[in-house]
């Protein structure tokens, strides 16, 4: 606290020049830099901000994700044909192949073999077990041309003609659930975003209340020297904001910490199986720039939250410390 | 500059400290106030620079009725008034250099335009040798001086200082007083409480006299 401004005839250095800008050019704060309360009012920004930011990563990994299911399964289409007494299912299951192909707009169809359907029911009946013993539904999967897509309603009545059996799923309740699902998400993380930003807001009045009354001493002495209010408004708020991008600078890096880690865990597993639901799900655990975007500017955002809040605060009470009690208009 | 008329002061519900005040201070003028501790003498001081307002009567402060001034009104009435504390209020995270120059830096002036007026004040004051000390380390009188220094920083119409005298030995005393006539002679206006005889006595100036909440000026 000795060392700026002072009226040193040496130079001072450039890296010394720049330090002293970002501690307000280059004079001693007027509001004490360091204490207690400086300090648990950093810790709870950094908390508040570490948990914004990973309600920031889960919406925009739900957002990444539901758009992702969204493609493929819109790429994709299954026609599923139920086993029945007297049905010829290999026979079935061509014929539907073969409507699905002459439809315009489908790319391609293909019969899920036996290995594949086995697989796709192996966590449920467990392994080995023969299909042709077990009245299980078969599936064709169509592709189709997302730029020009078959007329499902037609495509549907068709094979219904051929095959009573099968039946075509374009997954489009499953898609509208799945919307509605990430938009759920997304609401519930901007209630959290929106708590967490009034929870900070209220802890930074009172701590803007407690530096003034802890620096009231100092608020009197600029008083009787002529300061005007935005002046001294201006001071709480270089120290707040200074708090403020600490404590959210530190959270926000903590929280892409966590980000990365469990990517590269989620990235690691793939090989398990239960890693393999969780990806297939989720694809890996891994946010996109959108997220880390979103983590910069919820940042900034809180330590301009901060600085404004401690501002609008200071202007506010600063009449109860003036030493003259006047008359407030 | 300043008018006082039949002013009354009372703190809360208690007695009335200060009855019937009325008298002026003149641009340029030296006085001392004085009157036993317990008088009144700070409590006079701060409706002087507008710290207190007081219970009845009329002030004039530069020409404002200091009933009507609103808040947004006192910093430009408050910077042409230099004001010294009986216990400093210096910052103590500040050094000397930064307590003289605060006046200056609540004014929006650049550092580099006025560094070398402070200096010259501090040297003036007697602590070339103490511009990077905190206040923890002065002594009392290097404290009262580094506190009128902040005072007169900005050349102020009005100097109030509040047993300026009270933390020094006489010969520093005798060094202040000095200090302060000399600045009156360059046209401030100084009014100096003190209940310090040996200081009024090696000057003739006027006094004024408080005693049982009433004053009685000596010119
Ligand atoms: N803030 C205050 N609240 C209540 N009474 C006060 C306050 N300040 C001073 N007084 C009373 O006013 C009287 C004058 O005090 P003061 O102005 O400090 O006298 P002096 O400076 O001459 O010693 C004293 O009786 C003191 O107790
Ligand atoms: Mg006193």
């Amino acid at each position: 606290m000795t060392d700026t401004a002072a009226p040193s005839t040496a130079g001072p250095s450039r890296t010394q020049r720049l330090v002293a800008t970002l501690r307000g050019r280059g004079q001693t704060p007027i509001v004490p830099a360091g204490n207690v309360a400086g300090r648990a009012l950093t810790t709870v920004i950094a908390i508040m901000t570490f948990l914004a930011a990973l309600t920031v990563g889960a919406v925009s990994l739900v957002t990444d994700t539901a758009g992702r299911w969204q493609n493929d399964i819109s790429n994709e289409i299954t026609v599923q044909v139920k086993p029945a007494d007297g049905l010829d299912m290999a026979q079935a299951l061509e014929t539907v192949r073969q409507i699905a192909l002459q439809t315009p707009g489908v790319k391609g169809a293909t019969v899920l073999d036996e290995a594949a359907t086995g697989r796709l029911l192996e966590p449920w009946l467990g392994e080995g077990v023969d299909l042709q013993e077990l009245p299980v539904p078969r599936l064709v999967v169509v592709s189709i041309d997302t730029g020009d897509p078959p007329n499902f309603e037609f495509m549907r009545q068709e094979l219904q003609e051929a095959v009573p059996q099968a039946d075509l799923d374009d997954h489009r309740a499953w898609v509208s659930r799945l919307v509605t699902m990430a938009r759920t998400v997304v609401f519930v993380g901007v209630f959290v975003l929106a708590l967490v930003i009034v929870a900070t807001t209220l802890t930074v009045v009172f701590a803007t209340r407690g530096a003034m009354s802890g620096n009231r001493h100092i608020v009197e002495v600029l008083h009787f020297v002529g300061a005007r209010s935005s002046f001294i408004a201006r001071e709480f708020e270089r120290h707040f904001l200074r708090l403020g991008l600490i404590g959210a600078a530190a959270g926000g890096a903590v929280a892409i910490v966590v980000f990365v880690v469990l990517g590269h865990l989620t990235e690691a597993n793939r090989q398990t199986p239960e890693a393999d639901q969780i990806s297939a799900l989720f694809g890996s655990f891994t946010i996109g720039w959108t997220g880390y975007v979103g983590v910069l500017l919820l940042v900034a955002t809180v330590a301009a939250l901060t600085a404004l809040t401690s501002r609008l605060t200071v202007t506010r009470h600063l009449a109860e410390i003036d030493m003259i009690s006047p008359v407030e208009n | 500059m300043i008018r006082f008329e039949n002013v009354g002061l009372r703190y809360d519900m208690g007695p009335e400290v200060l009855r019937d005040l009325t008298f002026e201070i003149r641009r340029q003028s030296f006085q001392f106030l004085t009157g036993p501790s317990g008088a009144g003498k700070t409590s006079l001081l701060r409706m002087l620079f507008l710290a207190l307002r007081p219970t009845r009567g009329l002030i004039t402060v530069l020409g404002r009725d200091v009933a009507t001034l609103s808040r947004k009104d006192l910093p430009s009435i408050r910077r042409r008034i230099g004001v010294v504390f009986q216990d400093f209020r210096l910052l103590d995270h500040m050094t000397t250099y930064e307590n003289v120059a605060l006046p200056l830096r609540v004014r929006g002036r650049q550092e580099h335009e006025y560094r070398q007026d402070v200096v010259d004040l501090i040297k003036w004051v007697g602590l070339g040798e103490r511009l990077d000390a905190l206040p923890i380390v002065l002594s009392g009188g290097e404290k009262q001086r580094a506190a009128i220094a902040r005072a007169l920083i900005d050349q102020p119409d009005i100097l109030l200082a509040d047993e300026p005298t009270g933390n020094v030995d006489a010969p520093l005393a005798r060094r202040l007083l000095r200090l302060f006539l000399e600045l009156n002679r360059s046209g401030t206006a100084v009014v100096i409480a003190t209940h310090d005889l040996g200081l009024m006595e090696q000057v003739d100036a006027r006094r004024l006299v408080l005693a049982d909440g009433r004053l009685e000026i000596y010119d």
